[in-house]
């Protein structure tokens, strides 16, 4: 056999070897390390995904919650509102009927006031009669003896 | 070759180690270096080429995964040395590992495969007279070529990063500093002496480092194929063989890094002030 075919023979049956031993030892950690990548950017790009899912689903909850809040305090507005207008006529209707009682109460003073003074009047007016007709007469007159007399003008006056 | 068995190893040997030559401009050339070389090139620009005009932002497909880990490895490696803009220097950095990574796997495939398919083809006479050697780094002009190349580039980026009059002066006034004029006077021939040196070894060694591994791995490779030459020696022959493929898959990977890593220190050095 030439010795080149025969060198070639063995280089190549090497060769085969090499391959093999690439195939079992080089090939495998090569792509491992291929997948291994592949599977972190597809992590990574799954993970992005969803973080970006869940800011939306946290936009529209943020959202739902501004609005119901703004509803509550608008609410609590209302109330607060009504609260106020109640009080305020509350409040009214006591001043009324304070300023009433306090009327009724200046009137009846005022009634019993005016009664006292006529009262008075008529015991003056009495004895101013008495007094009068006693000078006229120049004597002493009886107030007891003339007390229906008297007692009449009083009630007349 | 057959005729002679006692001189058939050293024959064979002197046979695989004669390169392709033509004249070219007064001067030999080496055919089969450069069709190599270029041809590999080419391989490489295309593959990644492809990957990077198809690639996603998405989830990469194994092809692209793989790209970007060659990417991201080199440009790591060229981070953690190059402080700067890196724009031209990764790049730089993974064409000249891939390039030489591609160059040294041709170490890998069968020694006599071409010869044997030339004989096959066109008959013993022409493959007697035909030679190809296939692993373009194991030609000294191919590596010199790149660390001339790169020689160049630290040249350019010294003068860029200092200035031409920085740099020139620098040559003359570093490592060895002094005061006062005379002095300074003393030191400079010294001192571009061993600018000169450092300068020229650069390229030196990184040329021969990268030759001097994969010539030896080739000649290793013949020698072993020497042993498959004897029916007696064949199994053996093909076990060691077998053998040295797989540590070569080691070695032409460390080489192909050694030489993008040096490049990238040197370049770094371009860059700093004494």
């Amino acid at each position: 056999m030439d010795i080149t075919y025969q060198s070639l023979l063995g280089q190549a049956l090497s060769f085969a070897i090499l391959i093999w031993f690439t195939a079992k030892y080089i090939w495998p950690p090569l792509t491992k390390a291929i997948e291994q990548r592949q599977l972190k950017i597809a992590e990574g790009l799954s993970a992005a995904e969803r973080a970006h899912a869940e800011l939306r689903d946290a936009d529209s909850k943020v959202a739902a919650e501004i609005k119901a809040a703004r509803q509550q305090s608008s609410e609590i507005i209302d109330r607060a509102q009504q609260q106020a207008n109640q009080i305020l006529d509350k409040a009214r209707a006591d001043a009324i009927a304070e300023i009433n009682r306090l009327k009724a109460a200046a009137q009846d003073d005022i009634a019993s006031m005016a009664q006292r003074a006529r009262e008075e009047l008529r015991q003056r007016v009495g004895e101013l009669a008495v007094q009068g007709a006693s000078k006229i007469v120049q004597r002493e007159i009886d107030p007891s003896a003339h007390k229906a007399l008297l007692d009449q003008l009083a009630a007349e006056i | 070759m057959a005729s002679e068995p006692q001189g058939g190893l050293t024959e064979y040997i002197q046979h695989h180690l004669t390169h392709d030559v033509i004249t070219l401009g007064g001067g030999g050339f080496h055919l089969d270096s450069w069709i190599v070389a270029a041809a590999l090139g080419l391989v490489f620009v295309l593959w990644f080429g492809l990957y990077a005009r198809r690639a996603t932002s998405g989830v990469p497909g194994k092809g692209q995964a793989f790209v970007e880990i060659v990417l991201e490895f080199v440009d790591g490696q060229v981070k953690d040395v190059f402080h700067g803009n890196r724009s031209f220097i990764a790049p730089l950095a993974l064409t000249i590992f891939m390039w030489v990574f591609f160059m040294n796997t041709m170490d890998l495939i069968p020694l006599d495969l071409i010869g044997s398919a030339v004989k096959g083809v066109a008959g013993e006479q022409v493959a007697h007279n035909t030679h190809f050697r296939l692993v373009p780094t194991a030609d000294v002009n191919t590596t010199f070529a790149m660390s001339i190349s790169v020689f160049f580039l630290i040249i350019f980026y010294s003068i860029k990063a200092k200035g031409g009059w920085g740099f020139t002066k620098e040559l003359f006034t570093a490592p060895f500093h002094a005061h006062g004029i005379v002095a300074k006077t003393l030191l400079a021939p010294f001192n571009f002496f061993l600018n000169l040196v450092e300068y020229l070894s650069k390229p030196v060694s990184l040329a021969m480092r990268l030759f001097g591994n994969m010539y030896a791995g080739e000649l290793v490779f013949m020698l072993i194929s020497g042993l498959m030459m004897s029916w007696a020696t064949f199994v053996p022959g093909v076990l060691v063989n077998a053998g040295w493929a797989i540590f070569h898959i080691l070695i032409i990977g460390l080489q192909a890094f050694i030489f993008m890593v040096l490049t990238v220190v040197y370049l770094a050095m371009a860059h700093e002030h004494h």
